[in-house]
């Protein structure tokens, strides 16, 4: 059985997915939170170049990756700065100090 | 076979970036990652993307991840995570098995190979809409960066009586 280098990359996709998602799911630390999200961009990133080159539309998969770069750099930076603010108000980045709003 | 290797490194990259401890080395790993899928991503023919994805993803969120990390300091966490970590293997084995099962076989699918229009004309004509958006965004980045930079109001040394 031969595997396409498409279904290579696909697999490759699917790694990333996983660790990403492992990553939300198992951490606690909310910098690390978002760590987990970036990886899990790049995959999604990988993935829409990857249809593009199979249907032939390099440039509109390249419009739209551009967009997932902007939108998931303007995430990074909201979450980082929520995470230093609650760093400061409450003094931990862990997730599970934050079940509460009201202090 | 250089796909593999590197598709390998950047899941390495990521594995690592997860494991770390210390959450600048984590930062490190994950502009490792970016640096790799924007090889990849320069592989597979979209290389303004490529530059793009080398200079955000591995420069200036690196960059944006040392500067919080500086400000917030570091903070070790060994508690135990939220979600039980088996039932998280379940749930991401689950959820990979699902995508896998579905996108897989639609890669041998023959499909209409479309000639595309240049970048530029995708962008600027069909894609203003997304333009607008980024604009939007971005100035919304910058708000985020002052959340960033805004430090907790000193109270009143001379309060009025």
């Amino acid at each position: 059985m031969i595997i396409s280098s498409s279904s290579v990359i696909l697999i490759g996709i699917l790694g990333l997915l996983g660790v990403g998602f492992y990553g939300l799911l198992a951490t606690r630390n909310l910098i690390k939170v978002i760590v987990a999200l970036q990886i899990l961009v790049k995959a999604v990133l990988l993935a829409i170049i990857l249809a593009g080159n199979l249907r032939g539309q390099v440039n509109l998969s390249q419009s739209l990756a551009l967009t997932v770069i902007v939108a998931d750099t303007i995430v990074a930076v909201i979450g980082l700065a929520l995470a230093v603010q609650i760093r400061r108000y409450i003094g931990t980045l862990d997730v599970h100090s934050l079940s509460n709003l009201r202090r | 076979m250089l796909h593999i290797l590197i598709l390998a490194g950047a899941i390495g990259c990521a594995i690592e970036a997860m494991r770390a401890k210390r959450l600048l080395i984590s930062a490190l790993w994950l502009a490792g990652t970016s640096a790799l899928v924007a090889v990849l991503i320069y592989l597979l023919g979209a290389p303004e993307i490529a530059v793009i994805e080398l200079s955000v993803g591995a420069g200036l969120v690196t960059v944006l991840f040392v500067f919080a990390i500086n400000i917030a300091g570091e903070e070790v966490l060994d508690t135990h995570s939220i979600v039980p970590k088996p039932v998280a293997w379940v749930l991401v084995g689950l959820s990979l098995l699902l995508l896998g099962w579905l996108n897989l076989p639609q890669l041998d699918l023959p499909l209409p190979v479309q000639l595309g229009d240049p970048f530029s004309n995708v962008l600027w004509e069909q894609r203003g809409l997304d333009v607008i958006v980024q604009i939007v965004l971005i100035f919304t980045g910058v708000l985020g960066v002052m959340g960033l930079l805004a430090t907790p109001k000193q109270s009143d040394p001379h309060p009025e009586a």
